[in-house]
């Protein structure tokens, strides 16, 4: 039984256990482990070990909701059973008699997990292996998932949620606008739904649009971001081919052309369906990628060593991401160089309309790097935008894969490609971003399970009154008390960010045209007149003309427009940099990695003891509170006319205290190594790894004194 | 304080600097179009020619003016803004070919290959006098000094530097550094005319018991004469790394006795352990074939508490070849789509990470294993000196500090007999000569690599390390000049050229790395895993203009640095004011703060 104290969480309640469980530790093939308890909860599977605790240093980068050996059911990804040396892809099917004596759990968050069942009795092995196999794999209601029981106490610092705009009043979007200089009409006619289920609640439009009846909002441009210029940026779902009829184009038309309206008669349309990978695509890519870094044993690790790059390739994953930053660069590009607006479709219009959209609005404005921006930004287009968590993560393991798609995950990916190139641009640190990738898989926040504003009201009023006390208590993920200690949640902040001075975090100055990096090329073809109203008497036909002529452009052979973005890169990357205007990723092959910290943190083999980025930034942070110290002390001095000198210590590391002595290793904060077995991992079966079959291999190194010696 | 006045406002970012810096890489700097060219001392312009016209890849042709002195090729665009050039030493030049016929309109084409991953290629219309030379063959003539009889510019070159750089490494005060000799180990002067080995340095340090006429016997044993000698010893366990080249086992098993006493002494040299690894760099079966040459490896009954190892590292023809094959995938145009699979079929990073797990084992055997190691490849100038300097820069921190890579590439590289001049081709227009080989470029990517795992553990900064490299080629320093410490005497070498070291010390602060801090007594260990290799694109890739190099983290650093400094000397000034005014009442005294911060290294 659990003792008292153990739950983390009030609302959890444990369904099954079993002792003794082996843990095995992951590192090697020696199959020593740990002994202890495996639980499985309403919450999560958990394994305690039966040793005492060992002297833990504290550790600065503790979640608060789950520890090291925990893992919440939602974090599940995939169950393997081992039935007599062979390792069996558990699917609901198989759990029925037999359990296997070794059990592999791999998580959505990349820890791989193996217990041995063979030390306990039958029939609690039994149990708790049907147990987690049934809580983790089977179908379930969303009513099940652990947020409808959790019962956090909201954090009395809401400063998080406070900063965060939710996107979720009428004010919010007129902010909004307001802060981008948007013209464009607020539609709060979708209050309760009335219009469509799939619309967000609130939402802004190009003025022009009259008539928002028809076709259950479908095709309804929806208003993304205003470019300084006066152009924005609109997405809206198309219905699928089949459906197309005449009144329907003609509806369209009417829609693209009050998108012209927005700005100078211009626009240029791309259905994001035709030109990237489709969901399935995404997912299919994903979880080859994701194989590569779920590593079981060292000799798997040096055997995937031997073909890391051409495996990595063969995912196609990093062409994915190189893919949909091209499309949001040729994007910004219509946005900020030619000046038109665009408008971006997709059946949905919540997919990969919210990945364009959104990496778009932070290459073009710098609010959304800052980390209230970004989270912003994530419940404007994503949460607002409703974006399908609840399908597209799998949240409810449903069979049906055809919904099933790592798109947010996605996002972040392309987000930490930027952030990797333009690290003093963004105020929030790549471990703010692998903990949010982390945190969708986490049943506690409202803001990943639900597929619409629509279903997360009717989900939460359906499930208020039932609740005792008042409405459903389930935080949103932007409250980061409820995972991390304010101490903590210092992590999530970029050392390296160059704040703009003077210049308030909540207001956005409006995007003028100073900006050094911002570019001013020779007009295009297509470049509209610079008066405004010049069209405006002019006959439809000439601006069907025009839009068709926009259209072809972009749609015509698809090598041009990777011709004409890499032609804007460049013209942006030879004017000096500006961490608060534009911003472009580069995109060649080389430019392109991994998200590193997210993928190898729990692989031992690729620590490097006393190494990685967290050894820079422990310098950066030492030097930040030495400057801040030191700053401290002059406006002391400053006020209190240096005559009384003040005794408290002068230098205190209050930003983070980890020791410095240079023995963390690179997978700091997440894995912590332990430091007593400072010893390097050799690789194995190196013998395999370099097969050069051509001749040279063989020729002697002095070509030119071969038979010197006898 | 809130965050906006910690952080330094951008204003003061050195973007300038920065740009200036990524130019200089580029070799692409901004000259007045018109007016002198910036010559170095007894540098000479030979010939130059107007509406010359660069096939650049990356922009398109561009016209100008060219012109060759004795050391380099100067390239001015003149129809171009900005001003854009090329200054590129003649010496990283490989070759210099005319590309086809003469068109109609008598233009003829160029191509010029470098050794350092580029490729030129210039248009230039042929004098309508043929009698007179073409200004490329004006160039083929100076950048092949060697296979036109005439002298490197190194011996020219008569810069004078505040320090001499010859005078960096001094064999007898480094092995004292080491506490060398000791009671187990001796400096032999049985080398002190290269009569034992041509291609060894003088001072060797070998075993007490071991007499010199021993070590004369086990040169004959040992290929072209290079018998095991200590290269480095550690200071607890007195595990020591020697390096030798293959015994001359052959067919029948040769043995000789004190070959295998002198092993048998350097064990015993090391109380702590009864046993030695061996480590044969090369992959068993080219060990096994080279016993069809006389050569070979030790075997077991010979030295019995020796246990051999195999490290797989491949020869100087197929890391040319692989090379090779980088160059094609990078330069110019990169494949994105098929990048990795093309980065991979290269084999680049295979034998980096296979290199450095070899250093790697070597350095835990001494360290962990408190074991001496004895490492040999063939002949022991390529692939040994690999192995033994990357394991040393893992052991001692003392070889990360720029001075000291300085000594470590002047002994293990330099004085133990790589062969320079063979494997770069200084001034020799024969390209295809089988023996060029990057062995010192991989070994500089491995030590790139490792400071890219280990941040703050390397004193010196990745320019330092380019820079070295650009001068490998550049033919302006003498110090990568012929294959020996002998040969670079007998040519007088450091008496008629400047060492490289005497330039690079002479402006430390653009080679430091803001972010050192040093862990004196911490042994590194690298992870070899390929996840975590990478391709050094800021070196192999930095011609094409798209892989700008990025250097946040170090700018930044500068920065707060500076921000620190200044804020100190406020702060010091401050208190001094104030003790001045309470100086005469009172009697207790506050610390200065500026004593408790620890100290950082402070070139901004």
């Amino acid at each position: 039984m659990i003792c008292s104290g153990f739950f983390v969480t009030s609302g959890e309640v444990e369904f099954c256990s079993a002792n003794p469980i082996l843990k095995y530790t992951q590192d090697d093939l020696s199959q020593r482990g740990v002994f202890g308890t495996l639980f499985c909860t309403n919450f999560r599977v958990t394994f305690i070990s039966d040793e005492k605790p060992q002297e833990k240093t504290d550790k600065t980068f503790k979640n608060k909701l789950y520890g090291e050996n925990d893992i919440p059911l939602m974090c599940v990804d995939h169950i393997y059973g081992v039935y007599d040396e062979k390792r069996k892809l558990i699917t609901g099917g198989l759990v029925k008699n037999k359990y296997p004596s070794k059990m592999i759990i791999h998580c959505k968050d990349l820890r791989v997990f193996q217990f041995s069942l063979t030390f306990s009795k039958e029939e609690d092995a039994k149990k708790i292996f049907q147990g987690i196999a049934h809580h983790c794999l089977e179908e379930k209601s969303l009513k099940c998932v652990f947020a409808f029981s959790y019962m956090g106490t909201p954090s009395p610092e809401m400063q998080w949620k406070q900063e965060t705009v939710m996107f979720d009043s009428p004010e919010d979007w007129t902010q909004e606008m307001k802060r981008t200089k948007a013209n464009c009409r607020l539609v709060t006619e979708n209050e309760n739904f009335e219009l469509s289920q799939r619309l967000p609640k609130y939402f802004v439009i190009p003025l022009t649009i009259g008539d928002l009846f028809s076709y259950q909002g479908k095709g309804l441009p929806i208003w993304c971001w205003s470019h300084y210029s006066g152009c924005a940026l609109f997405k809206a779902s198309f219905p699928p081919v089949t459906q197309e009829d005449g009144d329907f184009q003609k509806h369209l038309d009417t829609m693209i052309n009050a998108v012209a309206h927005n700005h100078l008669y211009s626009v240029k349309t791309e259905d994001l369906s035709e030109s990237l990978p489709n969901i399935q695509d995404i997912q299919q890519s994903y979880n080859k990628f994701k194989q590569f870094f779920l590593i079981e044993n060292s000799t798997d690790f040096w055997l995937s060593d031997v073909k890391w790059f051409s495996s990595l390739e063969s995912s196609g994953w990093l062409d994915i991401i190189r893919q949909c930053l091209q499309k949001a660069v040729e994007v910004v590009e219509c946005l900020e160089k030619d000046n038109t607006n665009v408008l971006i479709t997709e059946e949905e219009g919540t997919d990969l309309c919210c990945v364009i959209s959104s990496l778009a609005q932070i290459m073009l404005d710098p609010y959304y790097r800052t980390l209230m921006g970004f989270q912003s930004l994530v419940q404007k287009e994503w949460v607002a935008g409703c974006h399908a968590f609840l399908d597209r993560c799998n949240h409810l393991h449903q069979k049906d894969k055809e919904y099933h798609s790592p798109v947010f995950l996605l996002f972040l990916e392309c987000v930490w490609q930027l952030v990797h190139q333009h690290s003093p641009a963004f105020q929030f640190s790549e471990t703010y971003l692998t903990v949010l990738s982390d945190s969708v898989h986490v049943p506690v926040f409202s803001t990943f399970l639900f597929n619409s504003s629509h279903h997360r009201e009717s989900v939460m009023k359906a499930e208020s009154p039932l609740a005792q006390s008042g409405p459903l208590s389930c935080p949103t993920v932007w409250d980061w008390s409820v995972q991390f200690d304010s101490k903590a949640q210092n992590f999530f902040f970029n050392p390296l960010y160059l704040e703009k001075v003077k210049h308030d975090r909540a207001v956005r100055k409006p995007h003028k045209p100073k900006h050094q990096r911002n570019l001013s090329l020779p007009s295009t073809a297509f470049k509209t007149p610079p008066k405004k109203g010049f069209f405006k008497d002019e006959t439809d036909s000439l601006k069907k003309m025009l839009r068709v002529k926009r259209l072809s452009r972009w749609r015509g052979s698809p090598d041009a427009p990777a011709a004409t973005t890499r032609e804007f890169f460049e013209s942006w990357q030879h004017r000096p940099l500006d961490y608060h205007g534009l911003l472009l990723p580069c995109l060649d092959g080389p430019a392109v990695h991994i998200w590193m910290q997210r993928y190898l943190r729990w692989i031992p083999e690729v620590y490097i003891l006393g190494g990685g980025s967290v050894a820079v930034m422990t310098k950066l942070m030492e030097l930040l509170s030495q400057v801040q110290d030191l700053k401290r002390v002059l406006e002391q001095r400053d006020s209190s006319q240096a005559a009384k000198l003040d005794h408290r210590p002068y230098f205190q590391h209050r930003l983070l205290s980890f020791d410095s002595s240079g023995r963390l290793s690179s997978s700091f904060p997440f894995a912590y190594t332990c430091y007593r077995s400072f010893k390097p991992i050799i690789p194995t079966g190196l013998m395999q790894s370099l097969m050069v079959t051509d001749s040279l291999a063989s020729q002697e190194d002095e070509a030119s004194s071969v038979v010197s010696f006898v | 304080v809130s965050d906006t006045e910690l952080r330094v406002s951008q204003d003061q970012s050195p973007t300038q600097k920065f740009l200036f810096y990524f130019l200089k890489l580029m070799h692409v700097l901004n000259y007045p179009s018109k007016g002198e060219l910036p010559l170095l001392p007894e540098e000479h312009v030979q010939d130059s020619a107007k509406d010359v016209t660069y096939i650049c890849p990356f922009i398109g042709p561009v016209r100008g003016s060219l012109s060759v002195t004795n050391y380099r090729l100067f390239f001015r665009c003149t129809d171009r803004e900005p001003v854009f050039g090329l200054d590129l030493p003649l010496g990283v030049l490989s070759r210099v070919e005319k590309i086809g016929a003469a068109t109609s309109r008598g233009d003829v084409s160029y191509g010029l290959a470098c050794k350092d991953m580029r490729n030129l290629r210039f248009v230039h219309k042929e004098p309508e006098d043929s009698l007179k030379k073409s200004v490329f063959e004006v160039l083929m003539k100076f950048a092949f000094p060697v296979s036109n009889n005439m002298s490197l510019f190194a011996f020219e070159y008569k810069q004078v530097f505040p320090e001499n750089g010859w005078k960096v490494y001094d064999p007898l005060a480094e092995y004292k550094r080491q506490g060398l000799p000791n009671e187990s180990w001796r400096i032999s002067k049985v080398n002190d005319h290269y009569e034992l080995c041509d291609s060894y340095p003088a001072a060797l340090v070998v075993p007490v018991t071991i007499t010199d006429e021993e070590l004369r016997r086990v040169s004959s044993f040992r290929a072209k004469g290079r018998i095991p000698v200590l290269s480095w010893i550690h200071p607890e366990s007195q595990a020591a790394v020697v390096r030798a080249s293959q015994p001359m086992v052959g067919q029948n098993g040769r043995r000789c006795k004190e070959d295998e006493k002198l092993l048998q002494a350097i064990m015993d040299a090391n109380a702590q352990s009864h046993k030695m690894f061996i480590f044969d760099a090369r992959p068993s079966v080219n060990a096994a074939a080279n016993k069809m040459k006389g050569g070979g490896y030790e075997s077991e009954d010979a030295y019995q508490n020796a246990e051999l190892v195999f490290l797989d590292i491949h020869n100087i023809h197929v890391m040319r070849e692989s090379l090779r094959k980088l160059k094609e995938v990078v330069y110019p145009n990169i494949e994105d789509s098929h990048w990795l699979s093309n980065l991979e079929s290269t084999h680049w990073l295979e034998h980096i990470k296979l290199i450095l797990a070899g250093a790697l084992r070597i350095a835990d055997k001494v360290e962990s294993g408190k074991t001496s190691v004895v490492v040999h490849c063939s002949d022991g100038w390529d692939r040994t000196p690999q192995l033994t300097s990357l394991a040393l820069i893992m052991l001692d921190s003392h070889y990360r500090t720029i001075r000291g890579f300085q000594i470590l590439l002047e002994k293990e590289w330099l004085s133990f007999g790589h062969r320079f001049q063979q494997r770069v081709g200084h001034g020799d227009k024969n390209h295809t000569d089988a023996d060029r080989s990057p062995i010192f470029l991989q070994f500089i990517d491995c030590v790139w690599q490792m400071t890219r795992q280990f941040p703050a553990a390397f004193e010196f900064n990745e320019y330092f390390l380019i820079t070295i490299l650009d001068h490998l080629y550049s033919c302006l320093f003498g110090t990568f000049l012929c294959n020996s410490e002998q040969q670079r005497l007998k040519e007088e070498v450091p008496k008629h050229t400047v060492s490289l070291w005497s330039f690079v010390n002479s402006q430390l602060e653009e080679f430091v790395n803001p972010l050192y801090v040093g862990y004196p007594s911490h042994v590194l260990f690298p992870t070899v895993g390929i996840r975590h290799l990478q391709l050094w694109v800021t070196y192999y890739i930095r011609w094409n203009p798209r892989m700008r190099p990025q250097e946040p983290v170090h700018q930044r650093y500068k920065e707060l640095l500076a921000k620190r400094a200044e804020l100190q000397k406020r702060v010091e000034e401050l208190q001094r004011e104030a003790a001045n005014r309470t100086a005469s009442s009172s009697s207790e005294r506050a610390g200065s703060p500026t004593r408790s911060i620890t100290p950082v290294q402070t070139f901004v």
